[in-house]
C-alpha cells in the first residue's frame, strides 16, 4: 500500500537479485494467538525482491506459526501483512497463495498416496496447465531424481526425496515469494546441502525471493542475504546472514555444535 | 526338506529357485487333513451327531445327526488341506522373498490388465444377466426373483459408488447418505402423487402425462434436491473431519428420517406414500391395452418387461455414476478431491478453495443418491421411513470400505458380495434338510452373524478392501498401479 506504483512495474518473476526499494514481503506487529495463548507477540520483517531471508529461533520460538500466519491460516489477530503493495492479513489462504506466493509447509506434506507427477499437478493447480509441460521439464532438470520416481507414489519416495517434491511443487506454480518451513528436518547433511543449492542457485538464476525458516542456523544463515532471531514470539535480532553467524548470542544459542 | 530350500533360495540361484522349492506338499498335506478329519468326526459323534429330543410328553428319545457330523468334518478336511497348500505351505515366506519381482511385475501387468478390461466386463456382464437369467430359468416369469434381485443389488453398486466420491475420493467419512437416498425418493414420491401438479398437467398436456413421465421429470429434481441438500449439510461440518464429522452426518440422516416420521400433513407420516405412478417406457406405459409396451413392439403382454426396463434404468444410472466419477477423478475437481482426503492443510497452501473442494464433494454424492432415491421409489412404489434407517447407510459405507476406498470396480464386487450374499442366505433351504439342522433351523437368522464374520474376516485379510489398488489417474508415459501394500489402511 505504501508505494502502490510498484505492483505496475513487477510484470515477471525474474528479476535481478539486488534488493530493491520496497519490500515484497512487509510483516508489521503482527501477533497470533492459538485460543489465549499468544504465539506471535507483535513480529515485524521484510522480505525485499530477490532476497534469500532466514528466520531462525528455537523451537517454540513461533517460526511455523509466523510462515502459516503469512498463509492466512490462523489469521493473525493484530498488525498487518502486506505483500507486493496488498493487505493479505484477512485474505483466505487459497487467496494468497493465488498471489503467487508458495509455500513449502513444515513436515512436508506431501499427498502421499498420489505419484509425484500428480503432486507436480496440484502444485499448478491455481492455473491449471497453462506452463505445466516446460515447468515439469525445470523440476526435472532441477531435482533429476523426481524423473526417475515421476510415476511413483509420493509416500514411498526417501525423506530427502520427499522435501525436493514438496518444494519442486511449491515451485509449480512459479511463484513470486517461495515460503520454506525447514527444509532440512530429518535430512541427511548431503542433502540438505544438495537442496540448499538448489535454493541458491534459484535465486541466483531467476531472482526467485526466498523467505527460509530453519533450526539449522549455520548453512541457513550463510545462504541468506538477511537473517531474523525469533525469540518467543518476538524479533530479537536482525541483520544480515553474515552478521549475525558471527554475533555472539547467535553463536551461542544456535551454533554451538550445530555445525 | 524345507532346510534345503532355504539354502538354495539364500545362496541365491535365481533360476532354480523355482523349480527347487516346490517340496511335496499335496501327500502330507492330504495326510494331514484327512487325520484331523477323523479326530474331528471322532469327537463330534458323541457331541452333535446324537441329540436328545423330547418328543410330546414321553420319554426323550434319541435322534441321530451322522449327516451334520460328516459335513463338519468335510469342513475341517478341506479347510485343512487349503491352508496347506496355501498359507502354512512350507518354504512360502523364502519363496515370496525370492520370488518378489517376478510376482510384483507379474501383479503389475494383471493391474494394468484389468484397468483396462474389467470395467467394459463388468458392463457386459451386467448387460446380459437379466437375458442370462431368463434363458436359465426358462421364462420371462420365473427370471422374475433374478432381476429383481439384479436390481436390487445395482441399487446399492449406484449407492456404493455416489458414497465412493464422498469417502473414498474426498476422505469426508459420511455416515448419514442414507438421508439423500430418502431426499431423492421423497422428491419423487411427493411430486408424482401430488393432486395440485397431477390436476395442472392434466389440463395442460393431457391426462395421461404425468402419471407417465413424472419418473423422468422427476429423476434430475431429485437428484438436484438431494445435492441442495448435500451442500445444505456441507456447510455446517466444513471444519470437522474424521469421527467429529461422522457423527454429524449421522446424526443428519436421523434429522431427516424422523422429519419424515414427524412431518404428517407433507410425508403422511410412518404410513408412507402409496400408488406412486408406475415407470413408463419413456412415455409408453407397461400394460396390456393398446399402446402399451407389449402392443407397441409387437410382444405379448409380460409384467416382467417392467422389471426387466427397471434393470436397464438402473444399470444405466449406475453407469453414469461410475462415468462421471471416473471423468471427474482425471479432472482438477476430483484431484482436488483426493489432494485433500491426503492433506488438507498442503491443499489450502496449493491455492486450492478446501471450502467449495468439500462442498462439491458432497453434492455430487448427494446427486447420485438422490437418483437412486428416485429410483428406488419408482421401483418400489411405495416409500416410507423405514427404509431410510441407518442400517442402510451402514450397509452403503461397508460396502464402500470393504470395496477398497476409492475402487469403482472394488466397490462393484463388495456389493455384489454383501447385497447378493445376504440374500443367498434366505435361500440356503437345504440347511433345514432332516440329517442336518432339521426343519427348525432357519438360516435367515444367521444372516447378521454370518455378515459380521465375512467383514472381520475381509478386513484381517485385506486391510485396505478388496481392491487396494489406487491407480493413478494421470501417467507420464505408463501406467502403474499404486499397490494396496504402500497404501496407508483406515486412512479417511
Amino acid at each position: 500500500m505504501s508505494a502502490p506504483a510498484e505492483t505496475t512495474e513487477a510484470p515477471a518473476p525474474a528479476r535481478a537479485s539486488e534488493p530493491r526499494g520496497a519490500p515484497l514481503l512487509s510483516v508489521a506487529g503482527v501477533k497470533t494467538y492459538y485460543g489465549k495463548i499468544i504465539a506471535l507477540k507483535g513480529v515485524d520483517l521484510e522480505v525485499n525482491e530477490g532476497e534469500i531471508v532466514t528466520l531462525i529461533g528455537a523451537n517454540g520460538a513461533g517460526k511455523s506459526t509466523l510462515m502459516m500466519t503469512i498463509c492466512g491460516s490462523p489469521q493473525a489477530r493484530e498488525g498487518r501483512i502486506v505483500f507486493d503493495g496488498r493487505d493479505i492479513t484477512r485474505m483466505a489462504t487459497h487467496d494468497i497463495m493465488r498471489l503467487r506466493i508458495a509455500q513449502s509447509p513444515e513436515g512436508r506434506r506431501i499427498f502421499a498416496r498420489m505419484t509425484v507427477y500428480e503432486n507436480l499437478q496440484m502444485g499448478a493447480a491455481i492455473d491449471g496447465n497453462a506452463h505445466f509441460d516446460a515447468d515439469l521439464e525445470r523440476m526435472f532438470e532441477l531435482f533429476p531424481r523426481l524423473k526417475e520416481r515421476i510415476n511413483q507414489r509420493g509416500g514411498t519416495l526417501s525423506g530427502g526425496e520427499q522435501q525436493m517434491l514438496a518444494i519442486a511443487r511449491a515451485l509449480m506454480s512459479r511463484p513470486r515469494l517461495l515460503l520454506l518451513d525447514e527444509p532440512s528436518l530429518g535430512l541427511a547433511p548431503l542433502v540438505v546441502r544438495q537442496i540448499f543449492e538448489v535454493i541458491r542457485d534459484l535465486n541466483a538464476s531467476e531472482g526467485l525471493t526466498v523467505f527460509l525458516v530453519e533450526q539449522n542456523a549455520y548453512h541457513a544463515l550463510k545462504l541468506a542475504h538477511r537473517g531474523y532471531v525469533l525469540v518467543n514470539g518476538l524479533i530479537t535480532l536482525s541483520g544480515t546472514g553474515r552478521e549475525l553467524l558471527e554475533r555472539p548470542e547467535v553463536k551461542a544459542a544456535y551454533l554451538e555444535g550445530g555445525r | 526338506m524345507s532346510e534345503a530350500t532355504v539354502g538354495t533360495a539364500a545362496a541365491g540361484v535365481a533360476s532354480d529357485t523355482v523349480a527347487t522349492s516346490r517340496p511335496a506338499v499335496l501327500g502330507p498335506a492330504l495326510k494331514d487333513a484327512v487325520a484331523s478329519g477323523i479326530i474331528t468326526f471322532l469327537l463330534l459323534l458323541p457331541l452333535v451327531g446324537f441329540r436328545a429330543t423330547e418328543s410330546g410328553s414321553g420319554p426323550l428319545t434319541l435322534t441321530y445327526r451322522f449327516g451334520l457330523v460328516a459335513v463338519f468334518a468335510a469342513i475341517v478336511v478341506v479347510g485343512r488341506l487349503l491352508l496347506h497348500l496355501t498359507l502354512w505351505r512350507p518354504g512360502r515366506g523364502v519363496k515370496g522373498k525370492a520370488e518378489a519381482r517376478p510376482r510384483g511385475a507379474l501383479a503389475e501387468a494383471a493391474g494394468a490388465w484389468s484397468g483396462r478390461m474389467i470395467i467394459p466386463a463388468f458392463f457386459l456382464g451386467a448387460i446380459a444377466y437379466p437375458i442370462v437369467s431368463v434363458v436359465l430359468s426358462g421364462g420371462l416369469s420365473p427370471a422374475r426373483y433374478w432381476v429383481d434381485l439384479g436390481i436390487y443389488i445395482l441399487t446399492y453398486v449406484m449407492l456404493g459408488w455416489g458414497l465412493n466420491i464422498v469417502v473414498g475420493l474426498a476422505g469426508l467419512l459420511d455416515l448419514g447418505y442414507v438421508a439423500f437416498y430418502a431426499v431423492g425418493a421423497y422428491t419423487f414420491a411427493l411430486l408424482s402423487t401430488s393432486v395440485p401438479l397431477t390436476d395442472f398437467f392434466a389440463g395442460t398436456l393431457g391426462q395421461d402425462f404425468w402419471p407417465l413421465w413424472s419418473f423422468w421429470v422427476c429423476l434430475p429434481v431429485s437428484g438436484l434436491l438431494a445435492a441442495l441438500w448435500g451442500v445444505i449439510l456441507g456447510f455446517p461440518v466444513l471444519r470437522l473431519r474424521g469421527d467429529y464429522l461422522a457423527i454429524v452426518t449421522l446424526a443428519f440422516g436421523e434429522i431427516i428420517r424422523l422429519v419424515l416420521i414427524n412431518w404428517v400433513s407433507l410425508t403422511n407420516g410412518g404410513v408412507g406414500i402409496s400408488s406412486i405412478p408406475a415407470i413408463s417406457f419413456f412415455g409408453v406405459p407397461f400394460n396390456a391395452d393398446d399402446g402399451g409396451f407389449a402392443s407397441l413392439f409387437g410382444v405379448t403382454y409380460d409384467s416382467m418387461h417392467r422389471m426387466i426396463f427397471l434393470y436397464f434404468v438402473i444399470l444405466g444410472l449406475a453407469g453414469l455414476t461410475a462415468l462421471v466419477t471416473v471423468r471427474l477423478r482425471k479432472m482438477p475437481v476430483g484431484r482436488a478431491w483426493e489432494a485433500l482426503r491426503e492433506d488438507e492443510i498442503a491443499c489450502r497452501s496449493l491455492g486450492i478453495n478446501t471450502t467449495l473442494t468439500k462442498l462439491t464433494a458432497f453434492a455430487t454424492g448427494a446427486l447420485f443418491g438422490g437418483f437412486a432415491g428416485a429410483f428406488f421409489a419408482v421401483r418400489v412404489r411405495f416409500v416410507s421411513p423405514e427404509s431410510f434407517t441407518f442400517m442402510e447407510s451402514a450397509v452403503i459405507l461397508a460396502i464402500v470400505v470393504l470395496g477398497g476406498m476409492g475402487s469403482q470396480i472394488g466397490v462393484a464386487m463388495a456389493a455384489i458380495l454383501l447385497i447378493g450374499g445376504m440374500e443367498m442366505l434366505r435361500n440356503l433351504t437345504f440347511l433345514k434338510n432332516e440329517w442336518l439342522f432339521g426343519p427348525d433351523f432357519d438360516p435367515t437368522l444367521y444372516r447378521m452373524l454370518i455378515f459380521g464374520l465375512a467383514m472381520v474376516l475381509v478386513m484381517i485379510w485385506r486391510p485396505r478392501g478388496l481392491i487396494s489398488n489406487r491407480l493413478p489417474s494421470i501417467f507420464l508415459k505408463e501406467k502403474k498401479a499404486v499397490s494396496g501394500a504402500l497404501v496407508k489402511e483406515g486412512h479417511g
